[in-house]
């Protein structure tokens, strides 16, 4: 199986790929539509009748040949007056309907894609700009949204008039059409050349908005280590980078649409130049007279018009294009962690039988992390693993929770292969406390309700007090109700692995996988929870990724990895016996450093 | 509408010139545009006509016709040209100029208000404010060159006939009113719309921050709906501000008909009496027809008027924002001997009824080494806050060299002092690029310090090594990497004061005891303030703090605390006691 830790950037779909494409997955912009484009029939008629009815108003009625027409431009003037009521109500109702169509089916794409994020493999997440992501699910859609709101339409009645208009130059003389057609020939042909060279330009653009995000988030995130070490010129001079990075994209694409829409303008030239000198020749053959000649030249102002206003959208069109692009560029992008969803098993409750079935993992592009590994953890024991940093235990923690699926073997769970667990009940019996436990910006309430939202306060503090934490909350400046900060920042590294610990231990799992899920609160509040979660241990599995020999030291089995393999296993006692095993140099090392100067 | 212009007053002041041609151009595009009727009319009169009526043309004439349309068609597309370029040059300067001016002040806030911030809010001021607030610049040219345009055809209209063309130009304050009315209506809506657009922003990226924590609770639907909430209430808002775009978009294209109609009722009753001839009303009229594209391509703008000006606005509050630390002149020796800090009566509330440091004083000699230890959430952080001046103290001062924190100058303090925070923070560089932060020093220096640190050995394992590109917030790296990393990027600096703040709670116990010997092997008489719980550490340290409930509850030699405090031995003897328990 192959892992892919980027995000799809959607480069390769063509343009109006992506535009099904989009349309398929907003279905409310295809709802309706049809009304609506009558809509924008209806309100271009006003356009096109309106000039007319005030020509004949003044030809004939006010410079009728008995002087003003009272009557005849009475009647001219409702029929004006009703042109711009229909037109204005038209307008009004297409655009209304415009942006709901719009604004809906882009919500929806918003919330699809965020929600593929967080169901793309955790390497993908880890691996892409946050800022990045970001900016698929916010500007990018907005910028979407702005083509689609203002040009969508206006192309469509461009179209519309292009057609008209054609009709009528064909209908006035077919051979000064095909002029006019000839001489936008050209025009035609290079806006194929340009929309590429647009699609690149405004790709770029996308993406280094992305970029432009994450060099912006940098001081806002690493706020305090900016400021500690003074780096602000540096910082600032990244972040300068990308904004110029972005502004030059932004103003090279400007360049291409500029030049784009400049040759609508010369072929209009052209085509009035052709019309006349053509018209001329046609006139010697007798085939049109002066009199349609001139009139034909009127008719080249209605079509270059609209090819010019098209020409403009297609060229905008080409910015939110990109930015759709960007969006549905997470959407291709496979999320491997597939939930088998109701057909999926559900584990059962109660303690879990763990067991590792000839497991390899390595991560994309490099080492390999666990070799082969098979081991079997029997319900309700309680399990230490240990080994130097590096040596795949923290990889054998997200595997077990699956957080990551190996590269080959299975990982089975009371005798069922992970990946056919359904996501929602492997979630209710498999919990990880990771070493460093993300807060929301929310209340302590919040976070610990985190993975279990229907907890009561007193559940909450009965849980809190059970593993010793009962003091700490009281000591917290609102209790239960003390805000946490951005990221947990209010509370020290230490508080919010207590935090972690509390979510988790509301969740009332059947597994429960530490990673060093204590290694930055205090000796003695650690060995307080240490205690209390042996008891809490009591009645299920569990996994601990110790930091700690005293950890190790309690557990039924231990389990010693190094480098990415199972080197030895068994209670701590027996372990000890080989004086040169890995597990003895350990434990030494530990003991040494504790009783230096007890 | 005051406001919109004001915004796009800031902008034309900051770019006259880029300004200057793209309304030019705009001009020339305006000017050709006449002039191609012109051209259309010069070729029915000197080619056409004569040419029907002869039977023949002179090669001469039809090279000219050629000559003139294709030439003005040339010269309207160099208009073209400038306007749009130079109105999107003319956008992106400004953007750019808004986000420095953001970011700058972002670099320049103190933590306090970072601290207020979220994430997704910043990012969303330095990116959909900034584009919203200048978003106007686009079809500013247009609206700015099509005045000209206007003001010949209403000279034109008052020379034709004074009382139609003042009944015509009544189209004029009924747009203006149209305007004040939708910027009226609009405007709250835009505003909500920004803010949402922040919050859809936050959520977002709080939320992917978290990615770990949602997969492995099983969040994923609740996130879902959490940021479907702000989507769908941002959705509605902009589906209710369309609408009222949607009544305001015909009104400005149906005024100017309106006004043809009203100046043709009116023509014919002046006709009628003799007041005027029909060729007034006619020439009044057309001229009438061709003001409404100016009108408009000002309602376009105007149009964008309310979310720029509060996007504008947003921007602006972050740049207004004040609690810039204020800093002296003062500077300090850079190189040399460890540090003397000396900390008085240090008190810090980050809520006023729970003050988390009380009354602090201690004093560390240079070259001395001090452990705080005390339990979770004693203050030891917000001690460390203070003396690396995140955050400055209610009371008391920090002195470095006995000159105050506060007067030092900016920078200063960064010169003599390296902290090693307990979350270390990656930025998202190279490996090399993470140590020395931009500063000059030889990869020698580099891997010297990351030997030290105990991390030449998994750098070296890097595929790229020192060029390793450790991605945003070093996610490549473990959590005791990366502390290693951040160590690195301390030690390098041969600091005259080094804090570390339980800067190796993730790094094995082994090779933690090998971090702290090599800290004090190379003969470095750095002045050293560690947080730690483990022995081995405190062990180090020359005195020890023992801090409770943000006051020093003790100080001494490890071993007087151990005989003199029963809570400091509980503290730190934590692992023994259990262990002892286990064996009895």
């Amino acid at each position: 199986m192959s892992t892919t830790t980027s995000v799809d950037s959607g480069d390769e779909i063509k343009a109006l790929a992506t535009i099904r494409r989009g349309m398929q997955l907003s279905p409310e912009l295809s709802k309706g539509l049809g009304v609506t484009l009558l809509l924008a029939v209806l309100s271009t008629v006003g356009q096109v009748v309106i000039p007319i009815v005030v020509q004949q108003t003044l030809d004939r009625g006010l410079n009728g040949p008995d002087g003003p027409d009272t009557g005849f431009m009475l009647r001219m003037g409702l029929i004006a007056a009703g042109a711009i009521v229909l037109t204005s109500g038209a307008s009004y109702l297409m655009t209304a309907r415009l942006f709901r169509a719009a604004e809906s089916g882009l919500a929806t794409l918003r919330i699809k894609a965020f929600r593929h994020v967080h169901d793309l493999p955790l390497l993908t997440q880890n691996t892409e700009r946050r800022g990045a992501l970001v900016s698929r699910v916010t500007s990018d859609v907005d910028q979407v949204s702005q083509f689609l709101v203002f040009g969508g339409v206006m192309m469509i009645v461009s179209l519309g008039q292009i057609l008209v208009a054609t009709v009528i130059m064909v209908f006035y003389s077919w051979q000064l059409a095909l002029v006019v057609w000839i001489c936008f020939a050209p025009l035609m042909m290079s806006l194929r050349f340009f929309q590429q060279r647009l699609s690149a330009a405004y790709g770029v653009v996308r993406q280094q908005v992305g970029i432009m995000l994450s060099a912006v988030s940098e001081p806002v995130v690493g706020a305090a280590v900016v400021k500690a070490y003074a780096v602000e010129a540096r910082t600032q001079q990244r972040i300068d980078t990308a904004i110029r990075a972005n502004q030059d994209a932004a103003t090279k694409a400007q360049g291409f649409t500029a030049f784009s829409f400049s040759l609508g303008g010369l072929s209009g030239g052209l085509a009035n130049a052709g019309v006349i000198i053509i018209g001329i020749w046609l006139g010697f053959a007798g085939d049109i007279t002066a009199g349609e000649v001139v009139a034909f030249a009127f008719l080249v102002t209605l079509f270059v018009s609209p090819v010019q206003m098209g020409t403009q959208i297609l060229t905008d069109a080409q910015n939110a294009i990109a930015g759709w692009r960007r969006v549905i560029g997470i959407l291709d992008t496979p999320a491997d962690l597939v939930d088998p969803g109701e057909s999926g098993e559900v584990l059962p409750r109660g303690p879990i039988d763990v067991a590792l079935v000839n497991v390899s993992f390595a991560y994309p592009s490099g080492p390999t992390v666990l070799h082969d590994v098979s081991m079997h953890i029997e319900a309700g024991t309680r399990v230490a693993i240990v080994g130097e940093t590096g040596s795949g235990k923290s990889t054998f923690a997200k595997l077990l929770t699956r957080l990551m699926d190996p590269a080959s073997g299975e990982i089975r769970l009371d005798g069922l292969d992970v990946r056919n667990i359904r996501q929602d009940s492997l979630r209710r019996s498999v919990v990880l406390v990771p070493q460093e436990g993300f807060l929301f910006d929310d209340t302590l309430r919040a976070n610990a309700l985190y993975g279990r939202l229907d907890a009561s306060d007193d559940l909450v503090l009965a849980s809190a007090a059970e593993l010793g934490l009962a003091d700490w909350v009281d000591g917290l400046p609102h209790g239960l109700d003390t805000r946490v900060g951005q990221r947990g920042e209010s509370l020290s590294a230490g508080e919010r692995q207590l935090v972690a610990l509390l979510r988790a231990h509301l969740v009332d799992p059947d597994l429960l996988v530490l990673d060093e899920a204590t290694s930055a609160v205090d000796p003695q509040l650690e060995m307080r929870i240490g205690r209390a979660l042996e008891r809490l241990m009591q009645g299920r599995t569990s996994v601990t990724i110790a930091h700690r020999m005293s950890t190790a030291e309690n557990a039924d089995e231990v389990v010693v990895v190094d480098r990415g393999r199972i080197v030895q296993r068994g209670p701590h006692a027996s372990l000890l016996e080989d004086p040169d095993s890995v597990y003895a140099g350990l434990h030494a090392s530990w003991v040494a450093q504790q009783g230096s100067t007890a | 509408m005051r406001e919109g212009f004001a915004v796009l007053g800031v902008a034309i002041r900051r770019e006259p010139w880029i300004f200057t041609v793209s309304t030019l151009g705009s001009v020339l595009f305006g000017a050709l545009t006449v002039a191609d009727a012109w051209v259309l009319g010069w070729s029915t009169e000197h080619a056409v006509i004569p040419a029907f009526e002869n039977g023949e043309i002179g090669a001469g004439v039809l090279w000219a016709v050629f000559g003139l349309f294709v030439g003005v068609a040339i010269l309207r597309a160099v208009g073209i040209v400038a306007r749009r370029l130079g109105a999107g040059i003319m956008q992106y300067r400004m953007q750019a100029h808004s986000r420095r001016e953001v970011t700058r002040q972002y670099l320049d806030l103190p933590m306090e208000w970072h601290q207020r911030h979220p994430t997704g809010q910043l990012l969303s001021n330095a990116n959909s404010d900034v584009e919203a607030a200048w978003f106007p610049i686009a079809p500013l040219p247009m609206a700015v060159g099509t005045v000209a345009m206007m003001v010949i055809a209403i000279v034109q209209m008052l020379l034709a006939d004074v009382v139609l063309a003042l009944v015509g130009l009544l189209v004029f304050p009924v747009v203006v009113v149209a305007n004040v009315v939708y910027q009226r209506t609009s405007s709250p809506l835009m505003t909500r719309a920004q803010q949402l657009r922040a919050e859809v922003s936050e959520i977002a990226h709080e939320s992917f921050d978290g990615a770990m924590v949602v997969k492995t609770l099983g969040r994923e639907g609740e996130e879902t709906e959490r940021f479907a909430e702000r989507v769908h209430e941002l959705r509605d808002v902009l589906i209710k501000a369309g609408r009222i775009r949607a009544m305001f978009d015909p009104t400005i294209s149906a005024l100017p008909n309106i006004g043809v109609l009203v100046v043709l009722g009116t023509g014919v009753a002046r006709v009628l009496d003799g007041s005027t001839d029909a060729g007034a009303v006619v020439t009044v009229a057309y001229l009438l027809t061709i003001v409404s594209f100016p009108i408009r391509s000002i309602g376009w703008l105007l149009g964008e008027f309310p979310r720029s000006v509060v996007g504008y606005e947003r921007v602006q509050a972050v740049l207004d924002a004040r609690g810039d630390m204020a800093y002296g002149a003062a500077t300090v020796e850079a190189a040399g001997a460890g540090a003397d800090l000396q900390v008085e009566r240090l008190a810090y509330a980050y809520d006023e009824e729970q003050p988390v440091l009380r009354d602090v004083t201690f004093g560390v000699a240079p070259g001395r080494t001090t452990a705080l230890v005390g339990a979770t959430a004693s203050g030891k952080s917000t001690l460390t806050n203070l003396i690396t001046r995140l955050v400055d103290p209610d009371e008391g001062a920090v002195r470095i060299d006995g000159t105050d924190l506060r007067d030092l100058d900016r920078g200063e303090l960064a010169r003599v002092l390296s902290v090693v925070p307990q979350t270390a923070f990656m930025f998202d560089d190279t490996v090399r690029g993470n140590i020395t932060l931009g500063g000059d020093f030889t990869d020698d220096e580099v891997w010297d310090s990351l030997r030290t640190a105990q991390a030449d050995g998994f750098v070296a394992g890097l595929p790229h090594g020192l060029d390793t590109e450790l991605g945003e917030r070093g996610t490549s790296l473990s959590g005791g990497q990366r502390q290693r990393v951040s160590l690195a990027r301390a030690l390098i600096r041969r600091p005259r004061l080094l804090v570390l703040d339980d800067a190796t709670s993730a790094v094995d116990p082994e090779v933690e005891a090998r971090i702290l010997g090599g800290l004090r092997q190379n003969g470095s008489d750095t002045t050293l303030v560690v947080v730690a719980y483990r022995k081995a550490t405190i062990g180090l340290a020359d005195e020890v703090l023992h801090l409770a409930d943000g006051r020093i509850a003790g100080r001494g030699t490890h071993e007087e605390l151990l005989e003199r405090s029963p809570d400091y031995a509980t503290l730190v003897n934590a692992y023994e006691q259990q262990a002892a328990g286990e064996t009895a």
